[in-house]
């Protein structure tokens, strides 16, 4: 059923790159998040601007909100899954490489 | 056919939750599944766990009440899985064991945090069971015709039943196969909407006829309102400041009902209303006559003009054709308020009137959430924006599924499995509420039963397999919550904080007690919540989820100098200011039969208060506590 084994997980050389890599897209994400919510506040009839194929921009940001995200995940899955996959003599000091 | 396809899905549930719970023989197995499920099915159950009676219920239901607005829900649900993916999954399976409290107390084996966070998950898991419980009533009142109060205990005992035989291992199962459920059937219905278009007279496929209501013209004689057509007689009039509204009393022929009072310069016109009045002898009229099975509330809601149009033709539409149809500023919906108050003679009276609202206005937010309106109702809007990004990267029952994959990678990966199966379904919400604002199905008195009420305008089966879903949903969630209740109740209070010396087969039989406990109190609190919107309880649960536990997190994650009476201190700060702020404030008093306008907090979500004040706590207790500090040696840091 797919299932793998429970097992205890060892010292991860690529945790601290992955951390950085983290702290750094959620950074972005929230810049872009904010962006939404300031939007909103300073300039809400801005929102019902039509941007593309008759969608507004309330439509296309909160989407695009949603699809960013999504993109993001993917991305941080792939670098996280290649640093994993480097030979540990490859990485620095704490996976920093 | 609705009845029996819940029946077939309780019983299968139920039969799945004894045969796991006969292999279930440790208190690993028990509260974290063993620790052995698969990173995709771990991915669909966070789906299935996460997608609670809020989101389908509660967001499609706010979204075909206020437009755009609810859509801010789904917005904000799907980014908090940001955080989760990119600073907590990974460290929390690193450093936890079974529930969110091993996470935070793994670097310093502390009794003050134990407490602090055991009090917290629990909490939170019941603020976020209320709704749920809630939506369980909802549902349950149309569908097997019963009380909203057995609706409720029904599906209480039926989820004390599924975690009480295997804990984790069921939850997890019956989340899988909620999540994907959903996902699957939800598109279907949006497929379904798309098919159908666009009509300004919608009559469910020919099922339900639809209804013109009446305008009547009016003139104001000596200060007396009066009604130009003859046979009319205007028996006394009502201004709901609340409500922004004005309504007249009209009898005609000895049949009594509610008018909504329009002026538009010297003009007055009354437009007919739906209302529910309960006579001071208690007898129950619906729009004017006895309550009956023929005579209940109208479904409503409908287009009055596409683009200006007001008959377009029906055809087939295309999802983005929806949505751009929607957003024209020529395009007017006909939408549905609410509003309560006492007449002269006595009776308690709840009138539903309508509103026209163009797309424009409709399709940003603004409706609900006073983007434009006064700076407190702007910082309301930044406060549910705070916490729901914020809030479910610290939602217990979201962190203890962390520990039921075999490694850290794993738990990265059924994040993104999660991510991609949440943001489609909420992509999907926007479609499912604006077909059920426009469909003709809106019950009047209960937004949250848009989505099941929508499907049921297409077919009795899709509307059986729908609300079969939706109890499904309910019951998936509900089991998350009440395993991470009951764990932090036996393993983070007895076992741990007590030291009560526990044998395996004592701290399963501690887990299940603790269920028994916590589902009940979940049954006596969705009874006593009746009525509220599913979704504004759950951004609420998130606010105390964000403000008590997401700082302890990050900062036990992120900041050296994190203190163990720091984290205690912030956490019992972050529940106890959320908790005040949402005791006090406008809705809760509304809520409690008091005037809203009385409450001493004047805006409904307290995160933007409550989360930075957490996080200062912690850094002023922890710096003050430098010396006192003690870590676990060898733990990470």
């Amino acid at each position: 059923m797919l299932h793998e084994p429970a097992g205890q997980s060892g010292p991860d050389p690529a945790a601290a790159y992955k951390a950085r890599l983290g702290i750094w897209m959620f950074l972005l994400y929230c810049v872009v998040y904010a962006g939404f919510v300031v939007i909103n506040l300073a300039r809400p009839v801005l929102m019902e601007r039509i941007v593309v194929a008759g969608l507004n921009l309330a439509v296309v940001y909160g989407m695009g909100l949603i699809l960013f995200a999504v993109v993001l995940a993917f991305i941080y899955d792939w670098a996280c899954r290649r640093r994993e996959a480097a030979p540990s003599d490859t990485l620095g000091k704490g996976g920093r490489g | 056919m609705a009845i029996v396809a819940f029946f077939i899905f309780v019983a299968f549930v139920l039969g799945l939750s004894f045969y796991l719970g006969s292999r279930t023989k440790t208190s690993s197995g028990y509260y974290a599944a063993g620790g052995q499920i698969h990173w995709s099915v771990n991915g669909v159950a966070f789906a299935g766990d996460y997608l609670s009676a809020a989101s389908f219920l509660g967001i499609c239901g706010m979204i075909a009440t206020f437009g755009y607005d609810g859509f801010l829900y789904s917005i904000g649900f799907l980014a908090g899985w940001i955080v989760a993916l990119f600073v907590v999954a990974e460290p929390m399976k690193r450093l936890g064991k079974y529930t969110f409290t091993d996470a935070v107390d793994a670097k310093f084996n502390s009794r003050g945090i134990k407490l602090a966070a055991a009090i917290s998950t629990l909490v939170v898991s019941i603020c976020y069971l209320i709704p749920q419980m809630v939506g369980a009533g909802v549902l349950v009142e149309p569908l097997l015709g019963m009380a909203h109060h057995w609706g409720v205990i029904m599906v209480g005992a039926i989820v004390i039943i599924i975690v009480a035989t295997a804990g984790m291992a069921s939850t997890t199962w019956v989340q899988f196969i909620k999540g994907a459920m959903l996902i699957v059937f939800s598109t279907v219905l949006v497929v379904a909407i798309c098919v159908r278009g666009f009509s300004t007279k919608p009559d469910q496929g020919g099922q339900v006829p639809f209804h013109e209501y009446a305008t009547l013209e009016a003139r104001e004689v000596e200060g007396r309102l009066a009604v130009t057509e003859p046979g009319w007689e205007v028996v006394e009039t009502q201004e709901v400041r609340a409500a922004d509204a004005a309504f007249a009393k009209l009898s005609r022929e000895g049949r009594v009902t509610w008018w909504l009072i329009r002026r538009d310069g010297d003009r007055i016109t009354l437009d007919e209303t739906e209302s529910i009045i309960v006579l001071s002898n208690g007898t129950k009229l619906i729009n004017g006559a006895s309550e009956s099975p023929t005579n209940t509330l109208r479904q409503v809601g409908n287009l009055e003009r596409l683009r200006g149009d007001p008959d377009p033709a029906s055809h087939r539409i295309s999802p983005i054709e929806l949505l751009a149809g929607m957003s024209d500023k020529e395009t007017l919906v006909k939408r549905w308020s609410e509003a309560s108050f006492t007449d002269r003679e006595g009776a308690r009276a709840t009138v539903y009137f309508p509103t026209v609202t163009a797309g424009n206005v409709l399709m940003r937010p603004g409706l609900k959430f006073k983007v434009q309106g006064t700076p407190l109702e702007k910082l309301d809007f930044v406060s549910l924006m705070l916490a729901l990004f914020l809030g479910t990267a610290a939602l217990p029952h979201i962190l203890i599924r962390y520990y039921t994959v075999p490694s850290p990678a794993a738990a990265r990966k059924s994040t993104i499995v999660a991510i991609v199966a949440i943001g489609f379904f909420y992509i999907l919400t926007l479609f499912m509420g604006l077909g059920a604002m426009i469909n003709g199905v809106m019950n009047p008195a209960d937004g949250n039963m848009a989505a099941p009420l929508l499907a049921r305008s297409f077919n009795s089966l899709l509307f059986a397999i729908i609300s079969a879903i939706a109890f499904s949903t309910v019951l998936g969630t509900v089991s998350g919550l009440i395993v991470a209740a009951s764990g932090a109740v036996a393993h983070d209070f007895c076992d741990r904080f007590l030291g009560a010396r526990m044998d395996d087969r004592q701290k399963i039989r501690a887990g299940k007690l603790s269920a028994f406990a916590v589902g009940t109190l979940a049954i006596v609190l969705g009874i006593a919540f009746k009525g509220m919107n599913i979704s504004f309880l759950v951004g609420l649960a998130f606010a105390v989820a964000a403000s008590a536990n997401l700082p302890a997190i990050l900062m036990l994650l992120f900041w050296r100098k994190t203190t163990a009476r720091g984290i205690t201190a912030s956490i019992i700060t972050g529940v106890v200011l959320s908790l005040g702020l949402i005791f006090f404030s406008p809705d809760m008093y509304k809520q409690f039969g008091l005037d809203p306008t009385t409450a001493p907090i004047p805006f409904n979500n307290p995160g933007l208060v409550s989360i930075p004040t957490s996080f200062v706590v912690l850094v002023v207790v922890s710096l003050l506590t430098q010396k006192g500090s003690t870590r676990v040696a060898g733990a990470p840091t």
